[in-house]
């Protein structure tokens, strides 16, 4: 099933067509995580992907970000086509296209909130200054400028939240995927969280897909697609 | 790869297991090259010192200066061959010294020489009854000047002064003119006493291109020549000890790649979350691998640091002629590069492992 793109909506940041990522197991039967879902995203929309544990809400998010290819189907993200794309060209993609929320944060342990904002430039582009430029910048924006020698471990959790969002913003990307951004906080945190990403992703025009199977969040979205066994359903 | 830097900076703690071990394992690994060039080198010395291009030992003595004996025909020989610039006869006799004010039963082992040409660092033959001698006998009490006494005849023989690095079999040698070699060799050995123009071998000067191989083929066998390295390497056991020494030193280096591998492997396990999510953000497999090989890199280059500063305090701080110990900047450098290329080797066991972290680790593939 399919989502119509937002009417305001000029140009997408995502169109999934027809896509299906079919898993062959070790007794050579086939599992199907993904069936024919297709999916536009506006170029500033954010939608909610809710479905249950293992209804391939997940599945669709790496295919979207580029981390797993679809065994069939057309991916565009932004303005580039990742359908064919080999892994080298997907890690240079995701270098520059996407961004990422983990789950878990998952932030580098040893470096402190700017230096893990500017892993992302070490890995790809190294510009150097102009990276170090937009770390402070995105600190700054983010609240977090009197924190930027901080260790994660020194930060709370709504802090570290806010780090990995800069760091998913570093590359300007066309697209952010928050993979179940609000799981491992309460029901205050996680709405202070889903805030913040609203307000962070709207202000500046990027479109962003948060997985979630927590319902009571999708209204900080612009719209909510459901996904169960594989198929997209609006 | 910066931030592997990083990571050692910040968390040395980590590192600190591995960084010991393999400093210890380093140490061991430059403590048995220093023994193994300690016994060469006082074994070989008197060979080494030789500025020749070919020392000559007659056909059947299979290189052992007490098997070999040089008639002066055969000496004519070697004379005479083509190349051949300057021959002079060397002699040798492995005794016991007795030294002044020592007690009766601690003699100091000695391996006098007879010696026509000068051998590097050792100045021309002193009068009858003296001798230079090796500078390691200091460790016996002897002093320049003094008088001591080889062999079961008690012979005497004045110490004139002293030279470097030119011991032979693990004894400090003595350097003497072959009159005073032939007169303690017949006194304390009747039964190897060798004639007025006899020699045991000779040290052959000259030029050509295989100057052994023509003395050989002019004397139709009744030599058998080498070159200085290969008079060396030919010298009874010392072939032996080496290949002993290099296997024990090959094994001390298989185990500090296990160390190595073992260890980086562990590490791998531990961050394949982390090394998941910086693959999700971007990282290449070549990447985080360099930053593995160069953490590995680094942490072994510090132990093996620490250890060669530590084997050169272990030289000083061992007496001399306690152990045969050497030293050697070259020994410390090629155990650092052994061990740096022990370590690269080590952590290509985890290179599969970070080429199959999959980024989709880092978010899940089941939801």
């Amino acid at each position: 099933m399919n989502s119509a793109p937002s009417a305001t909506t000029v140009t997408t940041a995502l169109e999934m067509s027809n896509v299906r990522k079919v898993y062959t197991m070790g007794d050579g039967s086939d599992v199907v995580a993904l069936d024919h879902a297709t999916l536009t995203l506006g170029s500033d929309e954010m939608v909610a992907l809710v479905g249950p544990s293992g209804s391939g809400k997940t599945t669709l998010c790496s295919i979207a970000g580029g981390i797993l290819s679809a065994t069939e189907g057309r991916i565009v993200v932004g303005d580039e086509d990742i359908s064919g794309h080999s892994a080298k060209e997907l890690t240079k993609f995701r270098q520059d296209k996407v961004g990422f929320v983990f789950q878990s944060v998952n932030l580098v342990p040893f470096l402190n909130a700017r230096e893990n904002l500017l892993v992302v430039d070490e890995l790809g582009r190294r510009t150097g200054a102009p990276a170090k430029a937009r770390a402070d910048q995105l600190l700054e924006e983010l609240g977090l400028a009197d924190r930027a020698k901080n260790l994660p471990s020194q930060l709370s959790g709504g802090q570290r939240q806010r780090v990995a969002i800069g760091r998913a913003l570093m590359n300007d990307p066309a697209l952010v995927l928050f993979d179940e951004p609000t799981s491992a906080l309460d029901t205050k945190l996680g709405e202070q969280v889903m805030e913040l990403i609203r307000n962070e992703m709207k202000s500046r025009g990027t479109a962003a897909i948060v997985v979630t199977h927590d319902e009571r969040i999708t209204h900080y979205c612009d719209r909510s697609v459901h996904i169960i066994d594989g198929r997209l359903e609006a | 790869m910066k931030l592997a830097l990083k990571e050692l900076r910040r968390r040395p703690g980590r590192f600190a297991t591995a960084t010991i071990i393999l400093t210890l394992i380093a140490i061991l690994l430059m403590f048995l090259g220093g023994l193994l060039d300690g016994l060469i080198a006082t074994s070989t010395g008197a060979i080494r010192a030789q500025n020749a291009q070919a020392i000559v030992y007659s056909g059947t003595a299979q290189a052992s200066f007490v098997r070999s004996r040089i008639e002066p025909e055969l000496r004519a020989q070697v004379e005479a061959v083509e190349g051949v610039t300057e021959v002079g006869g060397i002699g040798n006799v492995q005794l016991g010294a007795r030294v002044p004010g020592n007690g009766p039963r601690d003699l100091a082992s000695v391996a006098l020489f007879g010696y026509e040409l000068a051998p590097d660092g050792v100045p021309d033959a002193p009068p009858f009854g003296q001798a230079w001698a090796d500078e390691t006998i200091k460790a016996s009490g002897v002093e320049e000047g003094m008088v001591i006494e080889l062999g079961p005849a008690r012979t005497p023989i004045e110490i004139v002064g002293f030279v470097k690095d030119t011991n032979f079999n693990g004894q400090s040698s003595l350097w003497a003119s072959p009159d005073t070699w032939r007169d303690v060799l017949s006194a304390n050995r009747p039964d190897a006493q060798v004639g007025a123009d006899v020699f045991q071998a000779l040290v052959v000067r000259g030029d050509g291109t295989d100057l052994p191989g023509a003395i050989d083929a002019a004397t139709a066998g009744a030599t058998d020549s080498y070159t200085v390295a290969g008079a060396v390497a030919a010298i009874p056991g010392v072939t032996e000890q080496q290949n002993t020494f290099n296997q024990i030193i090959g094994v001390t280096l298989a185990i500090a790649l296990v160390v190595i591998g073992l260890f980086f492997a562990l590490l791998t396990v531990e961050r394949t979350s982390l090394y998941g999510v910086l693959k999700a953000l971007g990282a290449k497999s070549s990447t985080i691998f360099a930053g593995l090989v160069a953490q590995a890199v680094v942490v072994t280059a510090i132990a093996a640091l620490i250890a060669g500063a530590l084997v050169a305090v272990l030289d000083l701080l061992i007496p001399p002629g306690s152990i045969p110990l050497l030293v050697t900047p070259a020994r410390i450098v090629s155990s650092v590069v052994l061990l740096l290329v022990a370590a690269v080797l080590g952590c290509s066991f985890s290179l599969r492992r970070v080429l199959r972290i999959d980024p989709a680790s880092a978010i899940g593939t089941t939801s």
